[in-house]
């Protein structure tokens, strides 16, 4: 089992063995991340039971928590492709950490919209300097961060380095901003979802919510391995197998 | 005193004393930054004394991070820094003299101006201490940090914009510290506690700091 995980890992680590596995794998992708996200959000939307205090406004938690889980697993995933690729120099996850940033910057900005939109209901306000919302920002200044030293840098390699120095340094401040602000006073509710614990989540609220989330990954995983398939194809254009591709079709 | 590290701090402030106008800049920035507040807000001692731990530590920050932009330019320009990563010693060692040089002549004159500044911002006179160490301990922090930043964008001739998208995001740790301990010792609450994170802060800052910077600068080398 180990063994084969190893190998697996490692073939992925070619380009031309990454291309064909993306190439199998994106068609089946797509239509699944769509179809689960759809019923998660339909579920959640419209069969889920109302809210007591806060009525059907609660409702927008179907799209808010998915997109703000999407957008720390994304930075964090960014993070570890940093440290590979500075560590062990491998192509992938220089491909893989240019890919991740895009669709991260996406989520985490639909994660401040939608909390917005339902802090005004809620809070009164749609925007208040709290802990959560602020360490969001942050986030997304830092996906931006990254995408702009990435564009400023001409040479792939050398970009994707710098910006994997850049994404590992931004994991640890993620950490410390979350906490700095913290001390602040805090108007977020505390997290509804436990993996180890009882959540205190209705059942009824909590699966579409659960299924809304696989769905959101799945989409962000879609989206990833397509931006990394098409920058796998610019970077190897000069390479044979790619060639072949092109002639063949 | 001698050896790469020596050298190589004394060769940085040798050449920011001999131009001088490098090392005032910032000062004089700092100054001009600060008091476009009471114009722009309003002269009431009260309102003033509200934002001033927040002022002066934004105008503080802006002002390191605008004076590193060249922190590694000149020396890419006239071949010193291929020089300095190709040299036989661990490239952390002439890093980490420049940082402090360039703290030793930015940072620590900020620190000693911020009380000034701060009395001129009507923060209450026990203040005006706190203000000076949170100065004092933040600044090396920003130093290093804000170095990761110039170290990665040497190579590319648009640098100022980027680095502050880079680094500012980098910076909200010290900023929410340094001026939450400041605002602490205004309400007469106990400062010791926010003191020491930004110690802690500084402490990170100069363990893996130095090495980051090192490593931006390889790969702006192009390896």
């Amino acid at each position: 089992m180990w063994n084969t995980l190893k190998r697996w890992y490692h073939q992925l680590g070619s380009p031309r063995y990454f291309y064909r596995f993306a190439d199998v794998v994106l068609p089946w992708l797509w239509p699944l991340a769509l179809i689960i996200l759809a019923i998660g959000l339909v579920w959640g939307l419209a069969y889920a039971p109302v809210e007591r205090y806060q009525g059907d406004s609660y409702r927008i938690i179907y799209l808010h928590v998915p997109a703000s889980s999407g957008a720390l697993m994304g930075y964090i995933a960014m993070g570890v492709a940093g440290l590979v690729c500075l560590v062990w120099r491998m192509k992938m996850a220089e491909v893989m950490l240019k890919a991740l940033a895009p669709f991260g910057a996406v989520l985490a900005a639909v994660s401040l919209i939608s909390g917005a939109i339902w802090g005004k209901p809620t809070w009164g306000t749609y925007w208040q300097w709290d802990a959560r919302l602020t360490s969001m920002l942050i986030l997304l200044f830092m996906y931006l961060g990254v995408m702009v030293l990435q564009s400023a840098i001409r040479d792939p390699r050398q970009a994707a380095r710098a910006a994997s120095l850049l994404a590992l340094v931004g994991v640890i401040n993620v950490v410390i901003v979350k906490y700095s602000v913290e001390w602040l006073n805090t108007l977020h509710q505390g997290a509804t979802l436990n993996l180890f614990s009882e959540s205190s989540i209705n059942p009824a609220m909590k699966y579409p919510l659960l299924i809304s989330m696989l769905g959101m990954w799945l989409l962000y995983a879609a989206n990833v391995l397509m931006r990394a398939r098409a920058e796998v194809l610019s970077r190897e254009r000069r390479s044979g197998w790619v060639r072949k591709l092109v002639e063949g079709h | 005193m001698s050896g790469p590290w020596w050298a190589t701090l004394r060769r940085e402030l040798t050449l920011i004393w001999r131009s001088p106008a490098d090392m005032v800049q910032p000062l004089f920035f700092f100054m001009v930054v600060v008091s476009l507040f009471p114009l722009g807000l309003s002269p009431k001692p009260e309102l003033l004394a509200l934002v001033a731990p927040g002022v002066v530590w934004v105008a503080a920050l802006l002002a390191v991070m605008l004076s590193l932009d060249g922190l590694f330019r000149r020396d890419q320009e006239s071949g010193a820094l291929d020089q300095m990563l190709t040299a036989p010693v661990v490239s952390v060692l002439p890093v980490s003299a420049k940082l402090l040089a360039h703290w030793l002549l930015t940072g620590l004159p900020l620190a000693l101006m911020a009380p000034l500044l701060g009395y001129m911002m009507q923060l209450p006179v026990p203040a005006l201490a706190t203000l000076t160490y949170s100065v004092l301990l933040g600044t090396p922090t920003l130093t290093v940090i804000g170095a990761i930043g110039a170290a990665l964008t040497v190579g590319l001739n648009r640098g100022g914009i980027l680095l502050a998208l880079l680094i500012l995001p980098l910076y909200v740790p010290v900023l929410v510290f340094g001026a939450g301990v400041v605002r602490a010792a205004v309400d007469g609450s106990p400062t010791q506690g926010l003191l020491a994170v930004l110690g802690a802060l500084l402490a990170l800052a100069l363990s893996l700091g130095p090495l980051a910077v090192a490593m931006g600068l390889r790969i702006s080398a192009g390896d």
